[in-house]
């Protein structure tokens, strides 16, 4: 029961002349719901495109894409801002929380684009909130919150539609080590709470090792996949 | 799909967040508005101002006057000589169509005296036509009978401002004043009519039977059958030309004046007048418009302009809205609702600054000023076109971005 799948999916940026970056070189990856999948690898070996890619920000340039059975390649702006809002949660590791905006707010933002009405979305924003621990922060702005509470207000927000994945690039790259961790742990309990599929760009071991199954990138291709021994 | 009351309180915070900016950038639509409603209320109230001016001097009228004399080579002004009669005014109306009032006129100012009062005035001899002519009402008592200008009677009917300074509060109708020492009896009084479009007080006047004026009192000077001018009423706008020119044909026939020779007389056309100096702030009204549009045009850019400023800063939060699921319309209705936000609440602070301007010039300049609905509408409505017309650049630029770079932008 893959969620993903990818067939030689390649992306090539033609920056002019003959200089052509192939930043994704078909890459054909399989992942299926409830994995909990670390990519890795060094700046430019391509696994922030494979994430642009998987979030349906970035078009790919050859190969297929099924995401949830569906191809999504060939979708226009509208169709794919909707596959994100119904499919897919980001977490950033900016957190990229709308400012001067309450933290319930911002969690409702997905369901306000799904055209639900104000009362359901609150009552739904509330429950993702209080599921990750934030109950009577609601009101406060992401410049209230320390940075722990807004990476958790922005997963409370890749949770609030409900989508089976979690696209989480660098979650912990503006965190201290215990904050790190508690997000992590996070993480990891929807993964198996709620068989959340939960795919994870990091460049650190100690984080990456908190997946099942890590897949390595080197200029565009997979070098390694395998799964994690629990020690 | 899409959710109008969010999209609308999300407009209106992002304003709320820069105030100042918000303000300075409604600026140029409530000035433009302001001056749309002000230059509207002023033009509209010069245009009635003059409209009633030319219902109070009557509509659809030639005036003929004598020409001038001409003597060794000098030339007087118009109006010196003496050629037309109150024969001339008769065949006038006997000879040409459509004339509803042909009135012959000789006047004259004359002191006038009742018990201890007395006041100068014009006193102008005429037939009972000039009431129709001249759309005078009577207040009171009746004008005079053909009988009486047949007999040259000694009847005369007072204007309002001879009215009051004469008699005051006293009835006048059947009381005897003198004019050059000649006893005349009041049979009627003018209603009101204020001042002509040249300032004149037309309340200030006698009229008396014409007869009475060549016989007794204005004839001493040129020979019997003198009148100053003819006053030519029409049935239609339309008649005026052809009657202007059938006159003049006519007159020029019983002057015995050769097809060679200088006319006499001039017909005035007094409507036209009127008309040109209506046409005339009819222009200024919709040169003062243009103006007024031309500064909505240049707040409509700086709306745009602010709105492409704020697309700018943004660029991140448009990147978050795009990652979860924002619409290329969610976008644009964001960014085209708030541009409209900003131009109408401009409008609306016009259309107040707009009413205050116009009560302030009616009432310092004396110019009267009316402020129609449908001004306010039309300004209302069109400062929120220029709120969609500009917004909605910014507001496309804004959902076309990518968002990757979106998300990315610091």
């Amino acid at each position: 029961m893959a969620l993903i799948e990818t067939e030689e999916l390649s992306r090539v940026y033609d920056l002019g002349g003959a200089n052509i970056i192939h930043a994704l070189d078909q890459v054909s990856v399989k992942i299926d719901r409830g994995e909990f999948v670390a990519i890795m690898g060094p700046s430019g070996s391509g696994k922030s495109t494979f994430m642009n890619v998987l979030g349906c920000l970035d078009h790919p340039s050859g190969g297929r894409y099924l995401l949830d059975d569906v191809d999504v390649k060939g979708m226009n702006r509208d169709e794919l801002a909707r596959v994100r809002n119904e499919k897919l949660g980001f977490v950033f590791q900016g957190f990229n929380l709308l400012p001067r905006t309450s933290a319930l707010e911002n969690v409702e933002l997905p369901l306000l684009y799904r055209n639900i009405a104000a009362g359901e979305r609150k009552k739904h924003a509330m429950a993702a909130l209080k599921a990750m621990g934030l109950e009577g922060w609601e009101r406060h702005h992401p410049n209230q919150l320390s940075g722990g509470q807004q990476q958790r207000v922005a997963i409370a927000r890749a949770l609030v539609n409900n989508a089976p994945l979690i696209l989480a690039d660098e979650p912990t790259g503006n965190l201290d080590t215990k904050t790190s961790d508690e997000i992590m742990n996070l993480l990891v309990r929807l993964n198996g709470d709620k068989s959340i599929t939960i795919v994870l760009v990091t460049h650190e071991s100690d984080i990456a090792a908190y997946g099942k199954r890590i897949i390595r990138f080197l200029d565009g291709r997979i070098v390694s996949d395998e799964a994690v021994k629990k020690s | 799909m899409i959710n109008l009351p969010s999209t609308f309180k999300i407009s209106l915070r992002a304003l709320r967040i820069n105030k100042m900016r918000s303000a300075l950038t409604m600026l140029g639509i409530i000035i433009g508005v302001g001056a749309v409603i002000t230059m509207l209320a002023v033009g509209t109230g010069a245009g009635n101002k003059i409209t009633e001016q030319i219902s109070t001097m009557g509509s659809n009228l030639l005036i003929v006057f004598p020409g001038s004399i001409s003597a060794g080579g000098i030339r007087m002004g118009g109006g010196t000589q003496s050629t037309l009669t109150w024969a001339d005014a008769e065949a006038i109306k006997r000879e040409i169509p459509n004339i509803e009032e042909s009135v012959p006129l000789l006047n004259g100012s004359a002191q006038v005296v009742f018990a201890n009062q007395n006041w100068a005035t014009v006193v102008s001899g005429v037939t009972p036509g000039i009431l129709n002519a001249r759309d005078w009402l009577l207040a009171a008592g009746r004008v005079f009978t053909e009988q009486e200008v047949k007999n040259a009677a000694k009847v005369c009917i007072l204007g309002q401002t001879v009215l009051s300074n004469l008699f005051g509060e006293m009835n006048p109708l059947g009381q005897v004043v003198r004019i050059k020492k000649l006893p005349f009896t009041v049979i009627g009084v003018l209603a009101e009519k204020g001042q002509s479009m040249m300032g004149q007080d037309q309340d200030d006047t006698i009229y008396i039977p014409i007869s009475t004026a060549q016989r007794k009192i204005f004839g001493k000077g040129g020979f019997p059958d003198m009148v100053r001018s003819i006053t030519v009423k029409t049935a239609t706008l339309e008649d005026l030309g052809p009657a202007e020119k059938q006159i003049t044909e006519l007159l020029r026939q019983r002057h015995r004046l050769g097809p060679n020779q200088d006319l006499d007389f001039n017909v005035r056309n007094l409507t036209q007048m009127m008309n040109v100096t209506e046409q005339a702030v009819q222009i200024l009204t919709l040169l003062l418009g243009a103006i007024a549009s031309v500064s909505m045009l240049v707040g409509g850019i700086g709306i745009m302009n602010i709105m492409l400023v704020s697309v700018t800063e943004r660029t991140r939060e448009i990147g978050i809205r795009m990652a979860v699921g924002a619409g290329t319309w969610d976008i644009r209705l964001q960014f085209i609702i708030e541009a409209l936000t900003l131009s109408l609440i401009g409008g609306l602070a016009g259309i107040v600054i707009g009413l205050v301007a116009a009560e302030i010039i009616s009432s310092v300049a004396g110019w009267p000023t009316i402020v129609s609905p449908i001004s306010i509408i039309f300004a209302f409505g069109f400062s929120g076109l220029i709120g969609i017309f500009f917004g909605f650049y910014p507001a496309y630029k804004a959902s076309q971005l990518n968002p990757i770079d979106a998300l990315r932008y610091e």
